[in-house]
């Protein structure tokens, strides 16, 4: 009976498994057929002769190291820039008493529910007038300060004991220095489920760079690639290619971090 | 802070202003040639049938997309907490990879798995006997279509949190239901699912707020298409601010989507507390 139920269980979760993985696996595949195997009956599954055209043509012709340097520099400088403020206000938010801290606190947490939608007419026009539309400024800043972000450093910094604060100040330590050498090697552990968050999040980002980058040059790759699959509809293998060099760095950032990054949503999903 | 006031608070204020005026491209170069208009947009979008087909279509994405998204969640959670299941990292992992994926990558390609002729869904629905169908090609069958693509995509996230939430129910209540003879839908019933219920609206307000911005499978996927049967309310919103400068009246369509949101996480949230209280 137990075995039956086992192999039963084991039988749907595979099945799961499968279905799950089966587009990703044939993005793979895919990216390695020659142009036109993909739109054969009956569809290929994998290629007969696997080869690395679809990728030199993406490298020449289409020029997508432009895209894929442009995602990472603004990934990463988002994600550095970014952990420093959020650091600093979750650390205020979670030892500092300062006048309306926990009104403040609660009207972030409730402004959470505003959709980023309704921000973006107006700071759209906001950079436009500062000349930063098409900028990496203009991708960079709004991704400055997350509410999310704060949150999770302020829960985290809570759990730090005041007294710690406290012998660091007695030995003539100020504030910034608290900050620095006691309170961010103390929260190492959400600093990086942060991290990744925040680069993942500006990485896989659509609609702002969509907006804010008008020259082809200054696209990031998810920009770029939905402009070239408006344009190569045919080319499915070439696209495929496109679609695992947006995809592959951040399944391989997810695969080395993922205690990291679980951790994060549990912290995320425990409010108040 | 500061920069949190400059870049979010002011916009949402200035969103509102916006909302309030007539501003489109000619204002873009000249602030002033905007003027206000008072309700005029907010009455425009009740009299544009656009936006009424946005909205329902977007409604439709929630209402079906939403609750099959976390029912698959729920399920994929209780299979994986099993004590009888083994390698669980090795499934977790396979069924959160695709959350971590980009939205308009994966698009992409499932713009290619629906293709009706040379598609892999096809194909393995042709094995079954089923005739091909023109996934994005029809307007019956391209929200299905979107729903799936975002069923996929999302599942694992709510799973994850799914998985917490029992890992929390006491395992004392199940051995006392099994003494008193409760089968496995029983438990699941009086056990399972009420001690759940913080979860599952934590689950359904995040689900909501995320299905009702549904934009990028859209965008990549149909531009709206055919006949407008995916057009959501964040692509009208994006075309009629981005593409025609109406920033106006994209303003006053933001604002009607936060009304949305603002409506629905306030019910669930009394819901729950009616049902606790």
């Amino acid at each position: 009976m137990r075995t039956v139920k086992s192999l039963g269980l084991h039988a749907v979760l595979l099945v799961l498994a499968v279905v799950t993985m089966a587009p990703l696996v044939w993005m793979f595949a895919a990216s390695f057929m020659a142009s036109g195997e993909a739109s054969t009956f009956p569809p290929p599954f994998f290629p007969a002769h696997p080869t690395l055209k679809q990728y030199v043509e993406l490298f020449t012709r289409l020029n997508i190291t432009h895209y894929v340097v442009n995602s990472a520099l603004l990934s990463l400088s988002v994600t550095a820039l970014s952990l420093l403020v959020n650091s600093m206000a979750g650390f205020a938010f979670a030892k500092y008493r300062f006048a309306g801290r926990d009104k403040l606190f609660k009207l972030l947490m409730a402004s959470m529910v505003i959709p980023a939608q309704v921000t973006m007419l107006p700071l759209f026009l906001m950079l436009n007038k500062m000349g930063l539309v098409n900028t990496y400024f203009g991708v960079i800043i709004p991704g400055l300060a997350s509410i999310f972000g704060i949150f999770l450093i302020r829960q985290y910094a809570l759990s730090i004991p005041d007294s710690l604060i406290e012998a660091a100040r007695m030995d003539g330590a100020g504030d910034f220095r608290i900050y620095w050498s006691v309170i961010l090697p103390l929260c190492k552990p959400i600093l990086i489920t942060l991290a990744i968050f925040t680069f993942m999040g500006t990485w896989n980002d659509f609609l702002w760079p969509l907006i804010i980058m008008t020259d082809d040059a200054m696209y990031t790759l998810p920009v770029a690639l939905a402009g070239l699959a408006g344009e190569h509809v045919q080319d499915t293998e070439l696209m495929m290619a496109g679609a695992v060099m947006t995809v592959l760095p951040v399944l391989l950032v997810f695969l080395a971090l993922q205690k990291y990054y679980i951790s994060g949503i549990m912290a995320g999903s425990v409010k108040e | 802070m500061a920069a949190i006031g400059l870049f979010f608070f002011i916009p949402v204020l200035a969103a509102l202003v916006l909302s309030f005026t007539d501003f489109d491209i000619y204002a873009l170069g000249n602030f002033s040639v905007a003027r206000f208009v008072g309700l005029r947009n907010y009455v425009q979008i009740f009299n544009d049938p656009l936006f009424w087909k946005a909205l329902k279509n977007t409604l439709y994405f929630l209402l079906a997309g939403g609750p099959l998204s976390i029912a698959v969640s729920l399920g994929a959670a209780l299979l994986l907490n099993a004590k009888l299941v083994r390698w669980k990292p090795l499934f977790r992992f396979v069924y959160f990879a695709p959350v971590v994926t980009t939205l308009v990558a994966v698009a992409v390609v499932w713009r290619f798995i629906y293709h009706p002729r040379f598609g892999l869904l096809n194909y393995a629905l042709g094995l079954l006997g089923i005739n091909p169908i023109d996934w994005l090609g029809d307007p019956n069958w391209a929200m299905p279509a979107m729903i799936l693509l975002a069923v996929w995509k999302n599942f694992g996230y709510n799973m994850i949190i799914f998985i917490a939430g029992l890992q929390n129910i006491p395992a004392e209540l199940y051995e006392a239901a099994s003494i008193d003879g409760a089968g496995f839908w029983q438990r699941f019933r009086s056990v399972t699912l009420p001690l759940l219920a913080p979860t599952t609206v934590f689950i359904t307000i995040i689900t909501m707020i995320g299905y009702f911005q549904f934009f990028a499978e859209p965008y990549v996927m149909t531009q709206g298409g055919p006949l407008n049967s995916t057009l959501s309310i964040v692509l009208l919103m994006y075309q009629q601010g981005f593409r025609w400068w109406s920033m106006g009246y994209a303003a006053a369509i933001a604002f009607v989507l936060f009304l949305f949101i603002l409506l629905g996480s306030a019910a669930q949230t009394w819901l729950q507390r009616r049902r606790a209280g």
